[in-house]
């Protein structure tokens, strides 16, 4: 599920031109040496670069042959820039108070990096931390802000009401639910997500709506305990706390993953 | 209706509906620049201003792009408020956020009411623009006009900042002349009743030519129309200014001004039946 930041950062030097290439390496290294310069007066140079990213390494900066491949990959790539504010906030390994803060003074595409780094960096999941930007980000109408904050950080901490939420706030914005990190595992066998797809199906149907495909993939999961055939049970199986939670599915299973939720082991972010 | 590609170089988005951007892509709006500005109603603390420019980099450009716009913004103290010391702090910040990559210029800055602390704010702001490779969008005050931007070019000139990174706005016919000997860019806001008329703007731009003219609707939470750049290139073309000339006025010199700042990103395919050079996504300067 998560993409190793090797492979992220390979992925994105065969795509940058010279130049774009050249700035990145510069910035990976004044990041890497963030440490050593703390108590400098003034914005810290590797914020600079964060911020910059954009016009560095925006869709300007791809070598056009680099982008030949790009189209048959099998996962399609992300926003040039996102990675490289990836990788230039992996190096500099900021605390979450930092985190916050450039989330907080940051560009819509400055918070969406942090929070594509959120597993990558995998601070303490404290509701005082990192996952208040997780839920701000979910409190937003912006689409590309919910995608990115529903990656495998939010999968592994988010509660269970606020991940169903999360789930159903998808299916109302628009975003495709294989924006949704570990859905298979969380939905599988979800008899309260499972009510509230069908009554949200209830009532797009008797407004003449149309009821987005989505949901019923996701609606398929949740009806099924994890156990079932499928595809959750060829799922690697690692979130013990969706798997806690046998039932015979439909409406009436038990609360999936209800109480167990709060104090199950998160999910190692670093999966393959 | 014949198809015209427009950027308005100043509009304020946030106090419009998602039914003026759809009816801006209809009339062939890709791109504009929201400059902040005041908002009708007194701010009382810096904060207020953080969340104002977070909306004008988050919340305005994916609006925008839901509606095929493309959407950069300007950065400052507004004028008005220079003048109250509870805001006054968020001079300190904006280096910080000058550095964000969708904003393309400094602005508006300018005067209200020509006092001492307007007089400080716009100094500041213009070493600000210098310092980070920026253009300045500087309004021309609403009362007392030709004082008022003869004193902007008095500050203009004390800054260093060289007139072709500066557009000066909200220009008329008693500005114009003053306006364009200082060499900076001339913008004219065409509004419904006050400011610039589609009429009026024809007779400028026969006098004057197509040359360093942006032209925009202004439009924000007062009587106002975000439609007004469309219909100055209507009037445009019925006056018998040729087609190549309504995309000077109307898309090139927008494009020329703000891609000074290196930080532009326009993805506009021509207009189908006209065939522009390049700009399939464009940068300007660096
Ligand atoms: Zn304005």
């Amino acid at each position: 599920m998560l993409t190793p930041l090797a492979t992220l950062r390979t992925g994105l030097e065969l795509r940058l031109g010279a130049g774009a290439r050249a700035w990145l390496h510069q910035a990976l290294a004044t990041a890497a040496d963030a440490p050593h310069h703390v108590n400098e007066p003034g914005l810290p140079p590797w914020e600079r670069d964060f911020a910059q990213a954009g016009r560095q390494c925006g869709p300007h900066a791809l070598r056009p042959e680099g982008e030949a491949g790009v189209a048959e990959a099998a996962v399609p790539p992300r926003d040039p820039a996102d990675t490289a504010r990836v990788l230039i906030l992996h190096a500099a390994a900021p605390d979450t108070a930092t985190l916050a803060r450039l989330y907080e003074h940051g560009t819509a595409a400055e918070r969406r990096a942090v929070l594509l780094a959120l597993p990558h960096l995998d601070p303490p999941p404290e509701r005082e931390g990192a996952l208040t930007l997780v839920e701000d980000a979910l409190r937003t109408n912006d689409t590309r802000l919910v995608a990115a904050a529903l990656g495998p950080y939010a999968a592994a901490h988010l509660d269970a009401h606020q991940w169903r939420q999360a789930v159903l706030k998808c299916l109302f914005t628009g975003v495709p639910l294989s924006a949704v990190a570990g859905l298979e595992h969380r939905a599988a066998g979800d008899g309260e997500l499972a009510r509230m797809l069908e009554d949200y199906a209830r009532e797009r149907t008797a407004a003449g709506r149309e009821v987005p495909s989505d949901l019923h993939t996701a609606l398929d999961l949740a009806r099924f305990p994890h156990t079932a055939e499928g595809p959750a049970a060829q799922g690697t199986g690692t979130d013990p706390g969706a798997l806690a939670a046998p039932g015979t599915g439909g409406a009436e299973a038990p609360e999936a993953g209800e109480a167990p939720d709060s104090h199950r082991t998160p999910r190692s972010p670093q999966e393959p | 209706m014949i198809a015209l590609r427009i950027f308005d170089p100043h509009i304020h988005m946030t106090s419009r509906t998602t039914d003026d951007y759809a009816a801006m892509h209809a009339a062939g709006v890709r791109a504009l620049v929201e400059p902040s500005f005041w908002l009708g109603q007194p701010r009382t603390s810096p904060a207020s201003f953080y969340d104002y420019f977070d909306s004008l980099l988050g919340w305005e450009p994916f609006r925008a792009a839901q509606h095929g716009i493309a959407h950069h913004c300007t950065l400052a103290l507004n004028p008005k408020e220079a003048n109250d010391p509870r805001c006054t702090p968020v001079l300190d910040a904006l280096p910080r956020y000058l550095l964000k990559d969708n904003v393309v210029a400094v602005g508006e800055v300018g005067y209200d009411a020509m006092t001492p602390a307007e007089d400080t704010a716009l100094a500041a702001q213009l070493q600000l623009a210098r310092e980070h490779g920026l253009p300045a969008l500087v309004h021309t005050p609403h009362r007392d006009k030709l004082a008022g931007l003869h004193r902007t070019l008095d500050v203009l000139r004390e800054s260093g900042l060289p007139p072709e990174h500066v557009v000066l706005d909200h220009l008329n016919e008693t500005t114009l002349g003053a306006a364009s000997d200082s060499g900076c860019w001339l913008g004219f806001s065409v509004y419904p009743d006050t400011k610039m008329d589609p009429e009026r703007m024809i007779r400028i731009l026969r006098v004057h030519g197509t040359d360093r003219v942006l032209v925009n609707s202004a439009a924000d939470w007062g009587h106002s129309d975000p439609l007004k750049t469309r219909h100055v290139g209507d009037a445009m073309l019925a006056a018998g200014f040729g087609e190549d000339e309504v995309d000077q006025v109307l898309w090139r010199n927008p494009v020329a001004f703000y891609g000074q700042s290196g930080r532009l990103v326009l993805d506009s395919a021509p207009p189908e039946g006209q065939s522009y050079e390049g700009n399939s996504i464009l940068r300007g300067g660096e």
